[in-house]
């Protein structure tokens, strides 16, 4: 269906191409996976499939790419439209109209579908997807995952054979992800439909696919095969999978179900150890939100959170898309003056002080971390920051190359992969070495080693006396990280605890080796490792 | 009465009425016939605004044509001409230079001028708040959205261009915050400077996405049209309008040749709709549930034109009231009557739909859009 013959990417002004000499063939009406690490190119490789790459984003591209016999190289994604649809990872970037029904139909009036035929397949999208409820709201009135399946249906509607989605659960909350995926298993299943499907929250989807193919990057030869062969020895693989290759399980699970199953022994083993707990020196309180309230004209944020979070301590905010998470956080580093309650960080409020003054005290990562990046190079930003910090010059630099290594620094920000420009941004706050680092979704698009990096980057934070909060839908990362879990809902603080009771109490808050080795409270693969080695 | 059926009434009707009754008041300065309209107006938003977002806007366009009267007013009252019959009160004058002879700041403010400069802004926030009725009975899209198949394309483009005003004020809130959370100052010239480049970039950004996003959906496709059937339609179509513009000038201004306007409009005319006709034969695009034209929109169009007509019937000392010595306006008959006629849609339009999720009874004056509950599965 879908089949690449020796293609190379080379984009304008790069010294090496993205990907050199791809062949692969993906057969009709199978669940495809791409996996890779940051920046490795996952993008570029479906970009080729309906021909944005090279129509839209210049460069050149050698060899040849088919879908469905049609050679891209003569033409542009427009004149494939009928036969491969793309969802992008944000929906709102790509909605042309501003109604549910509207949206789906806008396909179908590009291709001159006939109108009678359009009333019928919006009606039978509106119920494949279960958006019938929504029909005629507003696409801005959308929860996050509504937003992302009209995303999905207003492809779906021209009846295409393929379907390429880049990233399409990594900005939403578990539940809304689950929405997302369980609509598409079910198109899959019903229709036949060929997906290509690149994803870095593999533990989400790993389950779901046929096939994977693995995107090395640096140019190296890209490989497809089944899950679990592939899997045994990417650098890249969900907990299951990780906890699997730890056991020596095989084949190695690739659901948390499978997984269960093959975990007879290490229970067992498992039984009489206690999991080795991160101990937390108690130190006196940094931050102190009292009875606080916030609101956007007549809708409340939050509704009077009382929240106190200590020097050296991790706290991971959970809670929907919504919940009132990154107004949480606006209001720990004063982007928000709260409409009543008191905040203090470090001793002092921080709404209306000076930003100078502010981030010494609190450093905030925010939802879009491209809003913090305006220079032209990375290497200027990374000066920039020093300057702005007052450190040594170089110390972000440092910072950035421990996070994510080897960024060209000549590179535009706006040019870096959506992890590489977390890892710069959030390089440019920690420079200033704030005694409150917040973040917001820090692990949107990042991979697991990234993710890795991260971790260990923020734990010594804290175990140098700065306090992290992070709002985050990742459990993995909750459960790697943190050391205390809060929960929102509506606004108000629901659950607020040490991570083991929360996440093992919640199946929703659960991390997938909770789930594989429960009753018995362990978290991550870590923990299962220094406990098996010593 | 057979029951009908309900559904919203097509954009182009309500802008047709609305632009009807722009143009009556255009035709007028009597308060009362003005304030009348108004209520016309008020009264037919009210009954049959559909519940969306923006059906608040005649609060808005109310608001607006207020400050319209009001800086006209004041404007008068610092830079007017000269004393009337009776004189108010007397501003300070404030001496200027002599290369600045022709302007007067300060002086005596006349009763006659005030009430002039009142009736002449009161024309404008009227004919502002005709734009805002339509804008709250109907969206602007909706409008783009029964745009003829020639000009859909164009359509498209206007509705991308209307979301960025305010995509650009939500980035520079966040860029703000973003130079915040970098220790720099969030406010005055400097760091406004600052953010113009980021705002441009962060919305060149999102241009791409969205070209991108309608170009693997199919926008801007072939189809099976012949290239010379595409090139004459838009050469109908943009040569037929930009005659029409012409024309327009030629009608206005006294001192354009006389002979000229007319048959250019017509000539302008034919060849748009000539080029409309062409290229909705074309058949690349077809249309999602096009908004019928029947009778009601008909009804609806002709009750504003029937204002717009009748009104010009009216004496000319009652449609301009003399403000010079200034005297009480009355209300002619006749032009009230006319627009009275305006005041019909409220019932001919077909009822609205109730929006889903509201509980019936009054649909009509329900400006809710349900809460929705975020991520919630089934």
């Amino acid at each position: 269906m879908i089949r690449f013959a020796h293609v190379t990417v080379t984009y304008p002004g790069a010294l090496a191409p993205v990907l050199r000499s791809v062949d692969l063939d993906i057969p009709e009406g199978e669940l495809c996976l791409v996996v890779g690490r940051t920046g490795s190119g996952k993008s570029t490789l479906l970009r080729c499939i309906n021909g944005l790459v090279p129509h839209f984003t210049g460069g050149r591209l050698a060899g040849s790419v088919t879908v469905d016999g049609r050679d891209t190289r003569h033409h542009p994604p427009r004149e494939l439209a009928d036969v491969v649809g793309f969802v992008g990872q944000d929906p709102l970037a790509g909605f042309v109209t501003d109604t549910v029904e509207d949206e789906l139909a806008y396909g179908m009036e590009s291709l001159g579908v006939a109108p009678e035929v359009m009333r019928r397949r919006v009606e039978e999208t509106l119920d494949l997807l279960g958006l019938t409820d929504v029909r005629d709201r507003p696409l801005l009135a959308l929860s996050a995952g509504e937003q992302q399946r009209v995303a999905i249906g207003s492809v779906l509607t021209v009846h295409p054979r393929g379907l390429v989605l880049d990233e399409p659960t990594s900005a939403l909350d578990p539940a809304a992800a689950e929405e997302v995926l369980a609509a598409l298993t079910r198109i899959v299943h019903d229709t036949g439909l060929t997906v290509v499907l690149a994803e870095h929250r593999l533990e989400r989807v790993v389950q779901y696919a046929d096939r994977v193919v693995f995107v090395p990057g640096h140019g190296r030869a890209v490989e497809m095969g089944a899950p679990a062969d592939l899997l045994a020895h990417t650098p890249v693989a969900p907990p299951v999978v990780e906890l699997g290759r730890l056991a020596g399980w095989s084949p190695l699970p690739l659901s948390v179900r499978d997984a269960r199953r093959a975990a007879d022994g290490l229970r067992q083993r498992l039984a009489n150890v206690a999991p080795p707990r991160r101990t937390v020196p108690r130190r006196d309180a940094l931050a102190e939100l009292r009875r606080v309230v916030a609101s956007y004209g007549d809708v409340l944020a939050l509704r009077g959170v009382d929240l106190t979070v200590h020097r050296g301590e991790v706290v991971a905010v959970m809670g929907r898309n919504g919940a009132g998470k990154s107004t949480l956080l606006a209001v720990l580093a004063g982007l928000r003056t709260p409409t009543a309650g008191i905040v203090s960080v470090a001793g002092a409020p921080t709404a209306g002080r000076p930003a100078r003054d502010v981030v010494r005290r609190v450093g905030l990562v925010p939802h879009e971390p491209t809003d913090l990046l305006w220079a032209q190079t990375v290497d200027d930003e990374c000066a920039e920051a020093d300057r702005d910090a007052g450190v040594s010059p170089g110390t972000t630099r440092g910072l950035l190359t421990d996070l994510t290594p080897d960024i060209d620094g000549d590179l535009h920000p706006r040019d870096l992969s959506e992890g590489q420009r977390l890892s710069l941004a959030l390089a440019v706050i920690l420079a200033a070495a704030p005694a409150l680092v917040a973040l917001d979704e820090p692990t949107r698009g990042l991979d697991y080693p990234a993710k890795r990096r991260l971790v260990t980057i923020l734990r010594d934070l804290a175990a140098r006396g700065h306090a992290v909060v992070l709002a985050t839908h990742d459990v993995e990362l909750a459960a790697e990280l943190a050391d205390r879990i809060v929960v929102l809902a509506e606004g108000e603080i629901v659950a607020d605890g040490p991570t083991a009771d929360i996440a093992v109490a919640s199946p929703v808050f659960a991390p997938q080796v909770a789930k594989v080795l429960a009753p018995l409270p362990w978290l991550t693969v870590s923990q299962v490792a220094a406990a098996l080695a010593g | 009465m057979t029951t009908r059926v309900p559904r919203p009434l097509h954009p182009a009707a309500w802008w047709g009425w609305a632009t009807a009754l722009a143009i009556a008041a255009s035709r007028t300065t009597n308060p009362l016939l003005l304030g009348l309209i108004v209520s016309v107006t008020a009264y037919v938003a009210v009954a049959r605004r559909p519940a969306t977002p923006w059906s608040r806007s005649y609060l808005i366009f109310l608001r607006i044509g207020l400050a319209a009267v009001a800086i006209r007013v004041v404007l008068f009252a610092l830079l007017g001409t000269g004393p009337g019959t009776h004189v108010l009160f007397t501003l300070p004058r404030v001496p200027l230079p002599d290369w600045l002879a022709g302007v007067r700041l300060g002086g005596p403010v006349s009763l006659d001028g005030t009430l002039a400069a009142t009736y002449d802004g009161l024309r404008l926030a009227v004919i502002l708040v005709c734009v805002g009725a339509a804008n709250t009975l109907t969206s602007p899209r909706r409008l783009l959205k029964s745009l003829p198949s020639a000009l859909q394309e164009a359509g498209v483009a206007v509705t991308v261009a209307l979301a960025f005003a305010p995509q650009a004020v939500a980035s520079v809130s966040r860029l703000r915050a973003a130079r915040r959370l970098r220790g720099r100052a969030d406010k005055g010239l400097r760091s406004m400077r600052g953010l113009a480049v980021p705002v441009l970039e962060g919305a060149l950004d999102r241009s791409v996405d969205l070209a991108a996003a309608m170009d693997s959906r199919g926008f801007g496709r072939r189809g099976s049209t012949p290239a010379h059937v595409r090139r004459a339609t838009a050469a109908l179509v943009v040569g037929g309008m930009l005659a029409m513009l012409a024309s327009s000038y030629a009608l206005i201004d006294t001192q354009a040749p006389s002979g000229l306007g007319l048959p250019l409009l017509l000539a302008g005319g034919l060849s748009t709709a000539a080029g409309l006709v062409v290229g909705a034969r074309r058949g690349g695009r077809t249309r999602y549930r096009p908004d019928p034209w029947r009778s009601p929109e008909w009804l609806v169009v002709g009750c504003g034109v029937a204002a717009a007509v009748v009104i010009g019937l009216g004496r000319s000392t009652d449609l301009f009231p003399a403000t010079s010595p200034p005297t009480a306006p009355s209300l002619p008959l006749l032009p009230a009557l006319g627009l009275l006629l305006a005041l019909l849609p409220a019932w001919i339009a077909p009822p609205l739909p109730r929006p889903r999720g509201v509980p019936s009874g009054d649909a009509t004056g329900a400006a809710v859009v349900p809460r929705q509950t975020v991520g919630a599965a089934p």
